[in-house]
């Protein structure tokens, strides 16, 4: 049966429904247990259910804890690891990019490393240079890891339980503006494949491509193009690594336009990893040179009076594919957009159901 | 000691030196394409801390790490296999001499990150524990790894949730050319640092191989009755450069007399004259046990050079586990 949850009660879902399968799966991290809101409620009244072995908080050591994770995974248990913050885990670098990412081909095929890590990405009020950093880009440069980013409720669960039950280290990446969104998610077990996009929206004119919170942003800009006749198709790349190249092509050989959304910094990132592959691929078809909507490359900051200049949203992309379809481009105004609540806290209008 | 034990050590250490002399005298052909980092003067720890665990006991190394794979029963040909970069290696050639494995014996890898072994090891035991099995789990590390902070936070959590883990570190004074002693102070023992973590800590002799293997043996009965992680600190010295084949007691970060002190400490022929001198073994008895080992040394060498190296189409291949 499916029914309507919220994103992190999907999340709370498929961890509750994988460690009742199977006992080496466990879950670890800095105040998961102790935590009163319970790491955004996905993993709240888990340790009365399994216990302080299997539902732990640890100390305050990423990197030891990510060789932990890495040694118990070597040895036939199933971690997760969750940072409330992305920013944290880049203490454990180390551990993920050399060992986790490295082991079973540097030693010729032999261990798996059933590992998740979890972490927190994306904005907030006041959150800052060190809290609010979109890193993807950092862990999908790497062969060896996976890398997903789901945007549904429906994607929150499928693709954690298949994260759970992958043999390799999959790096599951929240944007902390999705966790209270709801969409439909049946019961039981199902699994989303890694590796795979979604067309979150089909259409004909342009082939809009994203990742994590900007997929809602590029699904209302498509909504505001259509009702100058634009149709745009959406796709929701999902995993970041391994890349669902051939999805994202077929699209744009369809629309021959590209607009490429991330959540994260222009150069060298997902974006450019997109416009690249259309260059490489699609070259010949292509209507108008390939755009991108990300953030400037520029650390993200702390007050909400520069804050609304940082973050890209729906307007941003409406205006690059108005620029690329020979169009003027308009403002919020002139879109009736407005902003019932400030640009710092999530837009009610992205509450669902998606 | 048990003289069968006795002689037992006897032969692991002379193995592994006849094995590292070999590959100092075939590196310069330049067919191990590969940094090696030899153990020769540092046999007695590796040898003596394994011969403590039993087979399906696990281990981790480092970027050294050829004495602790072959002491932990690790496949000679495999290794070498490894060195030459043939598909008979123990990684297929992709991991060479700073990444050896030999799954079948418990000894679970060697990096040359210095330290991330360290709470990959804590972690296995962490395992161990969880799943309530009683292996033992040694974790080798150099004193260079006691300045990483990684040592501290799995030491930390391996005391948190009284592992049965055995740290053992092979202080050899030198982080390749930097000396313990612009690195740590000189007033401060490695093993008296530690011990301030809550944990059962000792120093030991590390070029007595019977000092090794009683410190460790009683650290791995301990740490398998359930009673908690162990740090022992053994000394000694490693004879040639940090990496490669070569003698550098020219380069001047280190003097031929000391060197020469080290040397006059051999473990192997300590434990050679002891063995003599307690009428345990004859020198016939002795000279029997070369000829044997260098005909499996030769052998391997042999299979090695001449197994083929692996077909490109490898080099996609397992980039994940299915």
């Amino acid at each position: 049966m499916t029914r309507d949850l919220r994103f992190f009660q999907a999340i709370h879902e498929a961890t509750d429904l994988c460690m009742a399968r199977d006992p080496s799966v466990y879950l670890m991290g800095l105040h998961v247990p102790a935590d009163p809101k319970g790491i955004f409620g996905t993993v709240s009244g888990l340790q009365q259910k399994y216990g302080p072995d299997r539902v732990m908080d640890m100390p305050t050591s990423e990197n030891g804890m990510t060789g932990v994770a890495i040694g118990s995974a070597l040895v036939g248990m199933r971690p997760i690891m969750v940072h409330q913050r992305i920013e944290f885990a880049l203490l454990a670098v180390e551990q993920i990019i050399n060992q986790a990412a490295n082991w079973h081909y540097m030693f010729g095929g032999k261990d798996a490393m059933p590992l998740v890590i979890r972490m927190m990405i994306g904005r907030g009020w006041g959150q800052g240079p060190q809290h609010s950093q979109s890193l993807q880009a950092v862990f999908a440069h790497v062969p060896g890891l996976k890398v997903v980013m789901p945007v549904t409720p429906y994607d929150a669960k499928g693709l954690l339980i298949a994260a759970i039950e992958d043999n390799n280290p999959v790096i599951y990446l929240e944007h902390r503006w999705l966790h209270n969104i709801f969409g439909p998610v049946p019961e039981g077990h199902y699994t989303v494949p890694i590796g795979k996009a979604r067309t979150a929206r089909p259409g004909r004119d342009v082939t809009i491509v994203a990742t994590s919170y900007m997929v809602l942003e590029s699904l209302r800009a498509a909504d505001l193009l259509a009702r100058d006749g634009i149709e745009a198709e959406v796709v929701d790349v999902r995993s970041l690594r391994p890349l669902d190249t051939e999805h994202i092509l077929a699209s744009i050989q369809k629309t021959g336009r590209l607009m490429a959304v991330d959540g994260a910094w222009r150069s060298l990132g997902f974006a450019a990893e997109v416009l690249a592959l259309a260059a490489e691929r699609t070259y010949g078809t292509l209507k108008a040179a390939p755009q991108r909507v990300t953030f400037p490359d520029l650390p993200s900051p702390s007050t909400p009076a520069l804050a609304q200049h940082f973050y890209p949203r729906a307007v941003h992309i409406v205006n690059g594919v108005r620029t690329m379809m020979g169009l003027q481009e308009v403002t919020e105004e002139q879109l009736g957009i407005q902003h019932e609540t400030p640009l710092d806290v999530p837009d009610k209008a992205f509450t669902g159901p998606f | 000691m048990d003289p069968v034990v006795a002689k037992d050590l006897y032969v692991r250490m002379l193995r592994i030196r006849t094995v590292e002399e070999k590959i100092a005298e075939l590196y310069p052909e330049q067919q191990m394409r590969c940094p090696v980092h030899l153990s020769v003067g540092q046999e007695a720890v590796a040898v003596g801390a394994c011969a403590a665990l039993e087979s399906e006991d696990y281990a981790f190394s480092t970027h050294r790490s050829h004495a602790h794979y072959l002491a932990k029963g690790g496949n000679l040909k495999a290794m070498l296999g490894e060195l030459y970069g043939r598909v008979t290696g123990c990684c297929q050639g992709k991991g060479g001499s700073m990444h050896l494995v030999d799954r079948s014996v418990g000894f679970l890898g060697a990096v040359p990150i210095v330290g991330s072994t360290i709470p990959i090891g804590v972690g296995a035991a962490f395992g161990t524990l969880l799943r309530k099995d009683r292996r033992v789990t040694i974790v080798f590390l150099g004193d260079g790894a006691t300045e990483e902070g990684v040592f501290h936070e799995a030491v930390n959590f391996a005391v948190l949730k009284r592992l049965p883990v055995v740290f053992v570190c092979e202080n050899n004074f030198f982080s390749v050319y930097s000396s313990l002693d612009v690195r740590q102070p000189s007033t401060r023992e490695i093993y008296e640092l530690v011990r301030g973590y809550g944990l059962e800590s000792h120093q030991g002799d590390g070029n007595d191989v019977e000092a090794v293997y009683g410190l460790t043996k009683a650290a791995v009965e301990k740490a398998r009755a359930g009673r908690g992680p162990t740090f022992l600190e053994f000394k000694t010295y490693r004879w040639r450069e940090h990496c490669g084949p070569h003698y550098d007691n020219h380069v001047g970060y280190r003097s031929e007399q000391e060197f020469e002190e080290w040397k006059g400490r051999c473990p192997v022929a300590r434990l050679k004259q002891r063995l003599l001198q307690r009428g345990l073994v004859t020198q016939q008895d002795l000279d029997g046990t070369e000829a044997t080992l260098t005909g499996e040394i030769e052998e391997a060498v042999a299979f090695a050079k001449s197994s083929p190296f692996p077909d490109p189409q490898l080099l996609g291949a397992h980039l994940y586990a299915p």
